[in-house]
């Protein structure tokens, strides 16, 4: 472009799908550096299987019929993908106020244990009194638990990485505490656990799917949270909030309130994950509660890039992949921990895709 | 256990828990070294817990197959070294955010450790020897507790090393200087990125060294609940040593002591309660970042490159 070039030719009025499409483009190329981590995992991982003497695309095979081929595997796929959904929601929110809170794990374990205890104080009434109950209590705890590091951070400056971190393995061992001693149930013999919550208080399943309604919570929490995120002036205040703190400040947002109440939610959306678990799985809280979910989560909200929406499908491929470990171990005799060696290797790989992001174009038009 | 408390009543209670300490706080001591180190230059690695159970894997791997535990060791700060590498170079990129690579190492290393080693889950690889400081002792107990590892004993000894090469050593100015202010640094001609490299590998051999005591010394096998956590736990610790080698030496001890406590309370008989004791080291480092943070200044100990720090 030079200094002689035709200056400001009214450009001819575009049609709709012409103004779509720079949009689309920009969108395609946003999207550009995950397409390259996933490509990159998939090459790496089907590198490590192939050195263990298998074929990469047999493996993969195998795996998509483990976690999606069939209703039943389908189904499985959904059932770990529900808390991973919940827990996924703890990382992502206050991601976007720019925090990075990894103790989702503790959150849901106290969450788990405020159900046990919701229901051991009911018993004797009915389902319909002890749900909500658990539901309310589980998501009290894993929100004042999160919105404790929410609020060290906001007030004290205490980082929230490393605070959540702390508050979660002291919630672990409070639960290690009572599970063992005061709450332990004395018929649990060889797996310290709760007072189980009673069968009629268990989770049932949603109609027509042999699926929990877990699920349901996880998806209505995801719709809501990005409603909550992404289309209120709440969200676009803490959205701001994670672009420039300064800035935020500076216009008069409540930061800390924002912080708070944003680590609240998440805490209670861990919290919820492990009343699910409670409910619907174990029928009580014991160290079963650990699988990490809540690590599992972090993931979860970072290859959904923190939208709210985003973690629904991510959760369910996660969930899938986890779920298609036990086919892979009887198929080809692949340990169950291969599985963990995908997610680590699609992690680390999303992660350093990030160094491209802005970088790759489809076009040279578009920017 | 009854025959302890016979012979040395409530005395056991101290006794174990020192024992417990010396065994326990060595893989806490190494991890922690290593995060100093790493912090130091103004970096933060979350991801030492998959470096140390893939230290824990790849040295008793190393032992079984070469007959030798100090092979073994070599082989896990190698192993260490190279995730540490691994972390270092990723997060040298732009955009790259380095607690989150951290934490993405963590469930890799954790995967991949599970998954090579679970054919070391049943064979017995030698183990390092362990030097009876009690054997002064005729109390059985006493010998026991104080059975150490040379490779403790090196840990001890690189604490104060450590704290004297940042201090009075070109090396240690650069790290602290890269730590402090990478602009300083840059304008004084070092490559930022490269120096936190090597400070990023140096403290993941550590953390390797720190897994390979777990496999093979104490507990002294390799199985998949080996670590409890100590490499997560890291960055806690240098918080809590305010990023000074020599108090993380007492960290580890004080933490390993606290880990040895619930053990040692069941043996007299008393079982509850104590994993209230484990979350202590927690409580205590969370209590001491609340008072030591603020959000106008930050405590001077920290390297202010850090992001833990701000």
């Amino acid at each position: 472009m030079t200094a002689s070039a035709p200056v400001a030719l009214e450009p001819p009025p575009r049609t709709r799908v012409q103004r779509l499409g720079p949009s689309l483009i920009a969108w395609c190329e946003g999207q550009l550096p995950t397409a390259l981590a996933v490509a990159v995992t998939l090459v790496l991982f089907g590198g490590f299987v192939a050195t263990a003497g298998h074929n990469p695309l047999a493996v993969y095979a195998e795996m998509y019929r483990g976690a999606f081929g069939t209703w039943f595997s389908f189904q499985n796929s959904l059932l770990r993908a529900a808390p991973l959904m919940l827990t996924g929601l703890c990382t992502a929110l206050p991601a976007r106020l720019g925090l990075m809170i990894i103790g989702g794990e503790g959150a849901l374990v106290v969450g788990g244990l405020a159900a046990a205890a919701a229901a051991a104080a009911l018993r004797g009434a009915g389902p319909t009194l002890v749900i909500p109950a658990m539901m309310l209590s589980s998501m009290l705890a894993g929100g004042l638990w999160i919105g404790a590091a929410g609020a060290l951070r906001a007030l004290r400056g205490v980082n929230e990485t490393i605070g959540s971190l702390l508050l979660s393995y002291i919630g672990i061992a409070v639960f290690n505490h009572l599970v063992e001693g005061p709450f332990r149930d004395p018929a649990s013999l060889n797996k310290a656990s709760t007072p189980p919550i009673g069968e009629a208080n268990m989770l049932g399943n949603l109609p027509g799917i042999d699926v929990h309604v877990g699920l349901a919570f996880g998806v209505t929490g995801c719709l809501l949270c990005y409603a909550l995120m992404d289309h209120t002036v709440f969200g676009f205040s803490a959205r701001i909030v994670g672009g420039n703190p300064r800035a935020a400040r500076l216009s008069g947002l409540g930061v800390p309130r924002l912080i708070i109440i944003t680590c609240a939610i998440a805490g209670a959306a861990a919290g919820l994950a492990g009343m699910v678990e409670v409910a619907a799985i174990h029928g009580t809280a014991n160290a079963s509660l650990m699988a990490g979910y809540g690590y599992a989560g972090i993931l979860v909200a970072f290859l959904a890039r923190h939208n709210a929406l985003a973690i629904l499908p991510v959760a369910l491929v996660l969930g899938g992949i986890s779920a298609s470990g036990g086919l892979l171990q009887r198929t080809f005799g692949l340990p169950d921990a291969a599985v963990n060696v995908l997610q680590g290797i699609a992690f680390v790989a999303l992660l350093a895709s990030e160094t491209f992001r802005g970088q790759l174009r489809l076009s040279r038009s578009t920017r | 256990m009854d025959q302890a408390a016979s012979t040395i009543g409530l005395w056991g209670i101290p006794l174990a828990v020192l024992g417990g300490a010396l065994r326990v706080s060595a893989p806490f001591l190494f991890v922690s070294l290593g995060e100093c180190i790493t912090e130091k230059s103004g970096r933060v690695n979350l991801g030492l817990e998959g470096t140390l159970v893939m230290g824990a894997m790849s040295g008793y791997g190393v032992s079984y197959l070469t007959g030798s535990p100090w092979l073994g060791v070599l082989g896990a700060a190698s192993v260490g070294a190279l995730f540490g590498a691994l972390h270092g170079y990723l997060c040298g990129r732009p955009r790259v955010n380095d607690i989150a690579v951290g934490i993405a190492l963590m469930l890799f290393g954790v995967g991949l450790a599970f998954y090579l080693g679970k054919p070391l889950i049943q064979p017995t690889a030698p183990r390092l020897p362990a030097l009876g400081l009690g054997d002064f002792s005729d109390v059985p107990q006493v010998r026991s507790a104080l059975q150490v590892n040379a490779l403790f004993l090196l840990g001890i000894l690189l604490a104060p090393a450590l704290r004297w090469t940042l201090r009075n050593t070109s090396w240690g100015l650069i790290l602290r200087t890269v730590g402090e202010s990478a602009e300083a640094a840059r304008a004084m001609g070092y490559d930022v990125n490269r120096v936190r490299l090597w400070a990023t590998l140096a403290g993941g051999a550590l953390a390797g060294i720190g897994g390979s005591f777990l496999s093979l010394f104490y507990p002294g096998s390799y199985n998949e609940g080996l670590s409890s956590g100590q490499g997560l736990m890291a960055v806690a610790l240098v918080i809590f040593a305010r990023w000074d080698p020599v108090r993380c030496l007492y960290a580890s001890l004080l933490f390993g002591g606290a880990t040895a406590l619930g053990p040692a309370l069941q043996s007299v008989g008393i079982t509850s309660g104590y994993y209230l004791f484990n979350a202590a080291p927690y409580a205590l480092t969370l209590f001491i970042m609340v008072l030591s943070s603020s959000t106008q200044r930050s405590s001077t100990d920290q390297p202010a490159e850090l992001v833990v720090a701000r």
